[in-house]
């Protein structure tokens, strides 16, 4: 009998476990540890974000899926990794520490043969003055990184919107609240459908939005940008998205290190050196992500953080992370069996894998602030990474030498539907593909990229697959009859 | 035509990208148009995943 413990019920964890529990026979034991009693499909998080969508139609409890299938389902946030086990015991283990089950607070140790760490991001609002203390969002700002941020930020939207009825003018800045932000999809998302919602409420007119990023031009995506086929044209995405925010009427502020957050008003560095500060009523800000802190230890009990995570507390896989300078960079530094090259039976999925480094190329101010944005590895790639992982380790528990499966992201492609609106027929959205995710400009000269799989376009037929996506992952996510027919 | 570019300052940073108009916007809420575009964008998306899958 094996056990695996699996480390996050996010959409890498939840994929993992749920593929493994299907190909494991009843014999091993598969084991979720989560602090969370609730599974969140964030990419309608959006939705939420604007009241298109209640709180409870993005969520659903765990804990009756788990005991469907036969998963060991533990709410409790995993607190260290021994993964040589400790003095009178070679058992591997890791320390949790629950948060739910009526055993709040109490500590627990859970020996595993393997494990998989997909714990997803720390959301760092502290690592930027105002943006909030430690993991907890401050009073200035909002967010739609968690459905409760979510419900939250509609709540402060409709506020805003009662203003403006009553001849209020309102500013709103989107985007990333730091210089090394991730996910500029999300905020490229939320600000069209704010943008949507307030053209849907009448008071269009009477709001200015605006686009605060990391990114050093509109459309890098934490990807160094992409190029479409479109129209006859290998068009760049930064047209595709400055096209996107004229024709809304939106601008932008490019290269921004946002460093400072009072009431009203943050105040940024730019790529150029400049200190600048720009007033708002309302910003949803992303915060920067980093690994949850987890801890390890030794045989001996010495300290080995260290060589299992990085220093930004993602954990460390067959990557390679001396990959030097921009110039010097390949695909192949990217990981392929997402396997801990120090302890072979502990492997990492989605956000958790520490990257070899960016994709955008590294900039930085006169100041030396480094600002650009970090690689972005949530949805479809988590998911993939799940099930590869997922893969190897039943593969090696029925006695395979090394993993079987890879998921590396350079080779891998990744869709992405952005939309504006929630309406059948008057919202659209901006559907995108991209392939392979780390350009190969080796193979693809010029792009980096495949333009037979790498497209955009804007539409209702977008807006629809991201109806399709809700639903579809929901019902994936809940492991009803013929989720495995649904791809990743 | 013109209303579509109205919004648009000259030297501004939207003046510097392409704008669509008219035809274009008609063409994203076509709804026979945009049921083309589904099968379209769904084979595409299926080509990608079997891509993907190692």
């Amino acid at each position: 009998m094996a056990r695996l413990v699996i480390m996050g019920g996010g959409v890498a964890g939840h994929t993992a476990a749920s593929f493994a529990r299907k190909w494991l026979g009843k014999e091993h034991e598969v084991v979720v540890v989560t602090p969370n009693s609730q599974w969140n499909w964030i990419p309608s998080n959006i939705w939420v974000g604007v009241g298109g969508m209640k709180k409870k139609e993005v969520i659903f409890p765990l804990a009756p899926v788990y005991k469907k299938v036969g998963i060991d389902y533990r709410q409790a946030k995993a607190v260290s990794i021994n993964p040589e086990g400790k003095d009178g015991s070679d058992d591997a283990f890791i320390t949790i520490e629950y948060t739910g089950q009526d055993k709040e607070g109490q500590s627990e140790e859970l020996t595993y043969d393997y494990l998989i760490n997909s714990t997803g991001p720390k959301l760092n609002f502290g690592a930027t003055e105002g943006l909030g203390i430690g993991t907890e969002m401050g009073t200035h700002t909002v967010s739609v990184c968690t459905a409760d941020h979510a419900e939250h930020a509609n709540h402060e939207l409709q506020a805003c919107i009662a203003k403006m009825r009553a001849g209020e003018r309102q500013t709103f800045l989107i985007g990333t609240g730091h210089g090394m932000c991730t996910c500029q999809g999300a905020a490229f998302e939320y600000i069209f459908n704010i943008e949507h919602t307030l053209k849907a409420e009448g008071v269009r007119d009477m709001a200015d939005i605006i686009f605060i990023t990391n990114e050093s031009f509109l459309g890098d995506f934490g990807m160094g940008g992409i190029h479409f086929s479109m129209g006859g044209y290998a068009t760049s995405s930064k047209v595709f998205a400055e096209s996107l925010y004229a024709e809304r009427g939106m601008d932008w502020i490019l290269g921004a290190h946002v460093n400072k957050v009072e009431e009203g008003k943050v105040t940024y560095e730019s790529l150029d050196g400049e200190i600048d500060e720009q007033e708002f009523d309302f910003a949803m800000l992303i915060p920067p992500f980093a690994g949850v802190g987890i801890k390890a230890y030794a045989k001996d009990g010495s300290d080995i953080t260290d060589t299992i995570f990085a220093p930004n507390g993602f954990m460390k896989v067959d990557a390679n992370y001396n990959a030097g300078a921009y110039e010097n960079w390949k695909p192949s530094d990217w990981p392929r069996t997402l396997q801990n090259q120090d302890y072979k039976n502990i492997f990492a999925a989605g956000i958790a894998f520490a990257p070899p480094h960016t994709i955008s190329k590294p900039m930085s101010s006169p100041n030396g602030t480094p600002i650009n944005p970090t690689p972005p590895r949530t949805g479809m790639p988590s998911a993939m990474m799940g099930k590869a992982v997922a893969g190897s380790i039943c593969d090696m528990i029925k006695g395979a030498p090394e993993p079987t499966h890879t998921a590396s992201m350079a080779e891998m492609g990744a869709a992405c539907v952005a939309s504006a609106g929630k309406g059948l027929f008057s919202g659209t959205a901006a559907a995108m593909t991209v392939y392979p995710i780390i350009p190969d400009f080796e193979k693809y000269p010029g792009t980096g990229r495949d333009l037979n799989g790498t497209t955009g376009e804007l539409g209702l037929a977008a807006h629809w697959i991201k109806h399709i996506l809700h639903f579809g992952f929901l019902w994936k996510a809940k492991l009803k009859p013929g989720w495995t027919l649904i791809p990743e | 035509m013109s209303k579509h570019l109205n919004h648009i300052e000259p030297y501004s940073p939207q003046f510097g990208t392409m704008v669509p108009m008219g035809f274009q916007k008609f063409l994203r809420t076509c709804v026979l148009w945009q049921i083309v575009r589904f099968v379209a964008i769904n084979i595409r998306m299926t080509i990608l995943i079997l891509k993907s899958h190692h």
